[in-house]
């Protein structure tokens, strides 16, 4: 995943190109279309596998549609007002926004400090750093089914380590924050090494001499740490939440693999740890199969991304006032 | 060298077949090189047609048989199937479908190839009439599906767990003890105080399942909606009836509050934790698939409390997106027939719906090595021919999830017998709604 930080073109290449001569309207038209073909791959994609469906969804969201029915009567709005009503879905959000905090937030410090361990001249360094990504390698689905019998109420290995040092079992998957918790050990474990590295590449940017400079001035590691190596890389750490804000706020996989048996899109009995993605996919397919409630759940979370998404803008403008000028600049490219 | 090109070209002409010919045997069901014709028959759990399609291409050379989803959990195969289906394209060339999901396929016919046009009327007499029925569209007109199996209820018990307990062992005599709920709820204090380090029962979710289908069977006939699709949960005394008596096994602490389904649910089968289970007879290869060859002959089958029941059953379809309607038509009279059932019967255990079947020493005489040497064929046959189905309404599977979800909460002590039953109620009409 390579990170354009700065989205603007390189320089304007000299109006006036030389054309071949006597080569008469072919090659006018050439001048004057060709450029729009070469760029037509990426909005012909965009068109089919992101357009159309962003605007079919909506269209069904607009209808009472059994997802096996024949003829879907249009209801306009009644999805989105049923839903705005909706206990379950409002539950779901909370579900969602609770774990993308619990997960993101450690796993950031972490990766951080990981990181920063990784840039000292270390033994076999190469081979630590891959080790870090190690997990981020392996199938989530693998994950998430190890991770799911691992925090088992009765049969699971974390419950059976508490019970060692005297504590009793917790009920994971039915314990609304204990399975939040579950959940987010589930994907920091997966994604901490993966942050930690895009941390490192940033962290070898920064001039060695400004560390010696420090030292000189009588700075420890620590203060090293928190003066210098923090505040320069704040556009990465920008990067990496907004990268984990998009991740976080569709996540499926995870919690829907964590539970297992009778119905486990609901995330709980008491739909302790069911996502908005989780809640859409109950609705649009097993056991509800209301295609157009479905559909307008989908809305809805392209709309909290969205919300979530001008939040984060507006807090990398305001860092980015404060940053160093050369830093500053490149907050143009927030993806 | 003017061949050499040439040669060139004809080996890459060649690998491009080749390529062209690799790929489109992967991304269209048409058989590869060797002209066989390729079914796909989409199932959940276990149906135990293996022996069956065997003899079928044997007899039939240009046929070659694939079966998906062996093992997996309903829940995710009917989402997988109606997805195939609503998308039109995906679904397997014969597929099963649940008895409880029928409905919501029959609410859609077109999705489906009408069997009786294509002869299956004559097949009438070959199954129970209930059977036939569930099969059968409102208006009688379309027949979706030929049935496979009924779900005849019984009570699977771990005899070691139960001589631990100091409780007989011999089939006839568990069956004495629990002629009614109440008493096997009797047998599971008394279990329970014997301290086996094993629960009563596997969830409270299965058992209520069993009580409910059993009560509403012998009363009206229907359980969550009733005949005119009307949602009755709250009115219908059968199911009340059933959420007491779960409530009263969950107080008496009997329940070991394993997920049904769950990787937990299928490691307490392997570490010998609940001591019986319900079992429709489809269990009994879903009960010796989870416990493992381990617990062979540890397991024997009495009679279920309470009087009779069903639960579950399937029938087989063939979508109208089929590209080999005709030979899969076919496989499914051939997999429907009275033999179909007796050899599915015999593999895994699925109760034949056939009279005929049912009728047959095959059955008549079966015994179960796994279970004890139990007679199955005797405990299973006996009821099947008198069995009272429960009607199920148009969004039977979502109600009933919602019910179930409310006893489970009730049994995780997340919420109290009240609580739970408003929930159940008020869920259940949010459900039935969508």
């Amino acid at each position: 995943m390579a990170l354009q930080l700065d989205a603007r073109p390189p320089v304007t290449p000299a109006t006036g190109t030389p054309r071949p001569a006597g080569s008469g309207w072919w090659s006018r038209i050439d001048a004057k279309y060709s450029p729009y073909l070469y760029i037509a791959p990426f909005f012909v994609v965009f068109a089919v596998f992101g357009a159309w469906p962003l605007a079919y969804t909506f269209w069904v969201s607009l209808h009472d549609w059994d997802l096996l029915g024949t003829d879907p009567t249009f209801i306009g709005a009644e999805n989105y007002t049923r839903l705005l009503a909706d206990v379950d879905f409002w539950h779901s959000v909370v579900n969602t926004l609770g774990i993308f905090l619990i997960s993101t937030v450690p796993q950031l410090l972490l990766a951080l400090w990981l990181a920063n361990l990784l840039n000292r001249h270390l033994r076999l360094r190469t081979g630590w750093r891959m080790a870090v990504l190690i997990p981020n390698v392996t199938s989530t689905a693998a994950v998430a089914i190890v991770f799911g019998v691992l925090f088992g109420r009765e049969f699971g290995m974390v419950n059976w380590l508490l019970d060692l040092v005297g504590i009793d079992g917790i009920e994971w998957k039915s314990n609304r924050f204990a399975s939040w918790v579950a959940i987010s050990a589930m994907v920091d474990w997966r994604w901490t090494g993966y942050n930690a590295l895009i941390f490192l590449a940033a962290m070898q940017a920064i001039p060695r001499d400004m560390y010696e400079a420090a030292a000189i001035d009588g700075a420890n590691r620590a203060r090293q740490f928190w003066s210098i190596t923090v505040p320069l890389l704040k556009p990465t750490i920008i990067f990496c939440v907004i990268i984990s804000t998009i991740g976080g706020l569709q996540l499926f996989t995870e919690p829907r693999l964590f539970h297992s048996g009778t119905n486990a899109i609901r995330g709980g009995p008491l739909r302790e740890s069911q996502t908005l993605t989780m809640y859409m996919f109950e609705n649009a397919f097993a056991p509800y199969y209301n295609f157009g409630y479905g559909s307008a759940v989908a809305w809805l979370l392209f709309a909290l991304i969205a919300i979530v998404a001008a939040i984060n803008v507006l807090i990398i403008r305001r860092l980015g006032a404060g940053a160093r000028p050369d830093t500053g600049k490149r907050k143009g490219g927030t993806r | 060298m003017r061949t050499f090109p040439r040669r060139r070209l004809a080996a890459v002409a060649l690998a491009a077949a080749g390529a062209l010919l690799v790929t489109s045997g992967c991304s269209s069901d048409e058989a590869a090189g060797d002209g066989k014709i390729t079914l796909t028959v989409d199932v959940f759990g276990q149906f135990g047609y293996e022996q069956l399609y065997q003899e079928y291409m044997d007899a039939n050379p240009g046929v070659k048989i694939v079966e998906r989803g062996t093992g997996g959990n309903l829940d995710e195969y009917s989402p997988k199937l109606t997805q195939w289906l609503a998308a039109g394209k995906g679904a397997g060339d014969v597929v099963a479908i649940e008895e409880g999901l029928m409905v919501e396929y029959k609410a859609n016919p077109n999705n489906f190839v009408n069997l009786l046009d294509h002869g299956a009327a004559e097949l009438k007499g070959n199954f129970l009439e209930w059977k036939w029925n569930q099969g059968l569209t409102a208006d009688g007109q379309q027949l979706i599906g030929l049935g496979t199996d009924v779900g005849g209820m019984a009570m699977c018990y771990r005899t070691d767990l139960f001589a631990k307990a100091g409780l007989p062992t011999d089939r006839e005599e568990v069956s004495k003890l629990w002629p009614t709920w109440p008493d096997f709820i009797a047998t599971g204090e008394k279990f329970k105080a014997a301290n086996t380090g094993a629960a009563f029962l596997d969830a409270a979710t299965n058992t209520f399942n069993t009580i409910v289908l059993q009560t509403a069977g012998n009363a009206q006939g229907y359980h969550y909606y009733d005949t005119s699709d009307n949602l009755v949960v709250e009115s219908n005394p059968a199911v009340k009836q059933a959420w007491d008596t779960t409530m009263a096994i969950i107080n008496a602490g009997l329940s070991g509050k394993y997920g049904s389904w769950s990787e937990e649910w299928v490691s307490a089968f392997k570490q010998s934790k609940f001591a019986t289970i319900a079992c429709p007879a489809w269990m009994t290869g879903v009960i010796e698939g989870n416990a493992g060859p381990e617990a062979s002959g540890k397991w024997d089958i009495a009679r279920v409390p309470g009087d009779g029941g069903n639960w579950g059953g399937s029938h087989l379809a063939v979508p109208a997106q089929s590209k080999h309607q005709a030979e899969a038509i076919k496989l499914v009279k051939f997999l429907t027939s009275p033999q179909g059932h007796i050899g599915a019967f015999k593999t895994k255990g699925p109760l034949p719906s056939s009279p005929q079947a049912l009728a047959d020493p095959a059955i008549v005489e079966a015994t179960n090595a796994y279970f004890s040497q139990a007679p199955v064929g005797k405990i299973f046959g006996e009821g099947a021919k008198t069995l009272k189905p429960v009607y199920m309404g148009p969004k039977n599977q979502a109600v009933r999830t919602e019910v179930e979800n409310a006893v489970r909460t009730v049994e995780l002590g997340q919420r109290s017998p009240d609580q739970g039953w408003q929930d159940a109620i008020a869920n259940a009409k949010k459900a039935a709604a969508k």
